[in-house]
């Protein structure tokens, strides 16, 4: 037996784990839920940018034309072959239902060919579990904010793969207000990141917008009454003539939202008495965000998480670790696995 | 040389196995199987190959291509299949052997001096159409296109030859058809009406024959020919021509498709 063949031998349990669900490309192999090995992400953003924000045809159109080398990529990377592989890992939902088949099917094809165990993963499911990734000492339970484009939910994760959901917006998603925003100032899209740099440069408190409230459910979120009042506003400034000041109005609609989200996610935290705070999902890797979340931690005294940015967008490394846990659980996919596009969390 | 063809590109999810020496002789179907009930093709269509890979006892090792329906069809069709195929590529280290969907549908028809002319609802008034002549193999008098469908019905007027109609358009636009077309025809009958994997497996079987390596495309490589491009691309075009290209990038433009994008046609 050769030295690469004796590595091979001591590797845990490993894992491919694909993700198609928006507009990136990703796959990865990580070990035992919690070893990295590779994570290839083609990003479709720059060709979204161009109409505004994520457009379904095109997104699935990139997929089917990247995915075969993002997974090669990902395969390469972590030194690894199909044979070495103990199950293959998919987001088969919630996403663009286009989106999704592509990864899923790919996956499906893969597993029947070489006869590998497949397993689907539920996206948010794999947001959440990045932050394993991201710190090997985190064990459940723990309270998790998923802030991204498309989802805002707190969730109690009781055990791996066992969620209580608090709350979830009612309207917008945060990413979605930040992408709306975004375009109303003239900063386009993607809005999470444009809007992150602006907000560097303007006073959070220049303009006090309304900090969303939803009366009768006290975790739940709402966004679409804060983009309102950012509208109304620049409404406003044009007809009277006064000129925008963009980071300002970046910087306290920001505010807004983090306010807005760190406030309920405490408010559960202090409820439910956990001692572990994480946040996942791609508006994780927004600065204001992170800060006010980590301070209001530390003044709690409680641990807080959040993955790298890298680990916040979308990526296969989640999913193959969220993969992991399911796999170890005993869950298996069969071929007949279609993608959800509306897929509850904690649902199978 | 063994195939094995899959169909996805329009109502019918299927699967089909042959074998081949690169003659019409010497080329076996081995197996076959289709399916249009209820269930969506994401759900039918590994399925139905690992139905097939059991019914011939087939070790996956032994295949030496893949051959599939590429396009035109339904977006969401053809992406299910394409993704399965180069999934299937990637896993066993073999090649796609692309068949068009039109040439598929049109050698559903064999062995006659009349025209066939496959017509596949497009939607939005239109349909995935071409004019065909048999030869050995379908011989394309006039290649894949979405036309109105009193676009061809016109051509093949003007051609003045009987026809043979084959396709989901033609019950589609029966009215349209019987009214507007002034030359003989007559529909295939439902067996050769629809895309069928069998179909796609003999002519990618012939393609090998009578082409050999230059049929063969690189999974990593294949896309599937859409032979339409998508609405927010179409509005790119208008925007650049009159300028408006700021427009669209704030996101004022596309709206709808991007709400379409939700519930795309799942139907597949």
């Amino acid at each position: 037996m050769n030295d690469q063949a004796g590595k091979r031998m001591k590797r845990g349990l490993t894992i491919l784990g694909i993700e198609s669900s928006c507009d990136e490309t990703a796959a990865s192999v990580v070990v035992d839920g919690r070893t990295i090995l590779s994570n290839e992400i083609s990003s479709q953003i720059d060709i979204h940018t161009l109409y505004g924000g994520v457009v379904p045809e095109i997104a699935s159109r990139k997929h089917v034309e990247r995915v075969n080398q993002v997974i090669r990529k990902a395969m390469q990377d972590a030194d690894t072959t199909l044979d070495d592989l103990d199950a293959i890992a998919v987001t088969y939902g919630p996403g663009l239902v286009g989106a999704l088949l592509v990864g899923v099917s790919a996956a499906k094809a893969i597993s029947f060919a070489r006869g590998i165990p497949l397993v689907g993963v539920h996206h948010i499911e794999g947001h959440i579990s990045a932050n394993f990734l991201a710190a090997p000492e985190l064990e459940p339970p723990f309270i998790c904010l998923v802030v991204s484009g498309g989802h805002t939910h707190l969730v109690i994760v009781r055990d791996y793969g066992e969620y209580e959901i608090l709350g979830r917006t009612q309207d917008d998603a945060a990413g979605e207000a930040f992408d709306k925003v975004a375009r109303a100032i003239g900063l386009g899209y993607p809005g999470g990141p444009k809007i992150d740099r602006a907000a560097r440069d303007g006073r959070a408190d220049a303009i006090a917008f309304p900090r969303g409230k939803v009366s009768d459910a006290k975790y739940d979120f709402s966004f679409s009454g804060l983009k309102s009042a950012v509208l109304n506003y620049l409404n406003t400034q044009k007809m009277q003539g006064n000129e925008i000041c963009v980071p300002d109005v970046a910087a306290s609609f920001q505010q807004s939202v983090v306010d807005t989200l760190v406030s309920r996610a405490m408010a559960a935290v202090d409820e439910y008495h956990y001692d572990k705070f994480a946040l996942a999902g791609g508006v994780a890797s927004n600065t204001a965000l992170r800060n006010a979340a980590k301070q209001a931690c530390r003044e709690r005294g409680i641990s807080f998480y959040c993955p790298p940015p890298v680990l916040c967008t979308d990526n296969g490394a989640m999913i193959a670790c969220a993969g992991y846990y399911e796999y170890q659980k005993g869950t298996r996919s069969g071929y007949d696995l279609n993608a959800i596009p509306n897929l509850p969390l904690g649902e199978r | 040389m063994n195939i094995l063809a899959i169909e996805a590109s329009g109502l019918t999810a299927g699967t089909a196995l042959v074998t081949t020496d690169g003659t019409p002789e010497g080329t076996t179907l081995v197996a076959e199987n289709s399916l249009r009930y209820k269930k969506t093709h994401s759900q039918t269509l590994v399925p139905l190959m690992d139905q097939l890979k059991q019914w011939t006892e087939l070790d996956l090792q032994t295949l030496d291509a893949i051959a599939i329906t590429s396009g035109p069809g339904s977006f969401t069709g053809l992406r299910i299949g394409a993704a399965t195929a180069k999934g299937m590529g990637l896993a066993l280290d073999i090649p796609i052997i692309p068949v068009p969907t039109l040439d598929s549908l049109a050698y559903n028809v064999y062995g006659t001096d009349a025209l066939v002319c496959p017509m596949m609802d497009a939607r939005r008034s239109q349909v995935y159409t071409g004019i065909y002549e048999e030869k050995d193999r379908p011989v394309a008098l006039r290649a894949g296109c979405a036309v109105p469908v009193a676009d061809i019905l016109g051509d093949l007027n003007e051609r003045g030859r009987q026809v043979i109609l084959v396709g989901d358009g033609v019950p589609a636009y029966r009215e349209e058809i019987r009214q507007g077309l002034s030359v003989p025809y007559f529909a295939a009958p439902a067996h050769l009406s629809e895309q069928r994997a069998a179909s796609t497996a003999v002519l990618a079987a012939y393609l090998w024959g009578t082409e050999g390596g230059r049929c063969l495309v690189n999974a990593d490589d294949f896309r599937p020919e859409y032979l339409r491009k998508s609405q927010a691309e179409r509005q790119m075009e208008a925007a650049r021509k009159e300028g408006k290209l700021s427009a669209l990038a704030a996101g004022n433009l596309v709206k709808e498709e991007r709400k379409e994008g939700l519930h795309d046609s799942a139907d597949l």
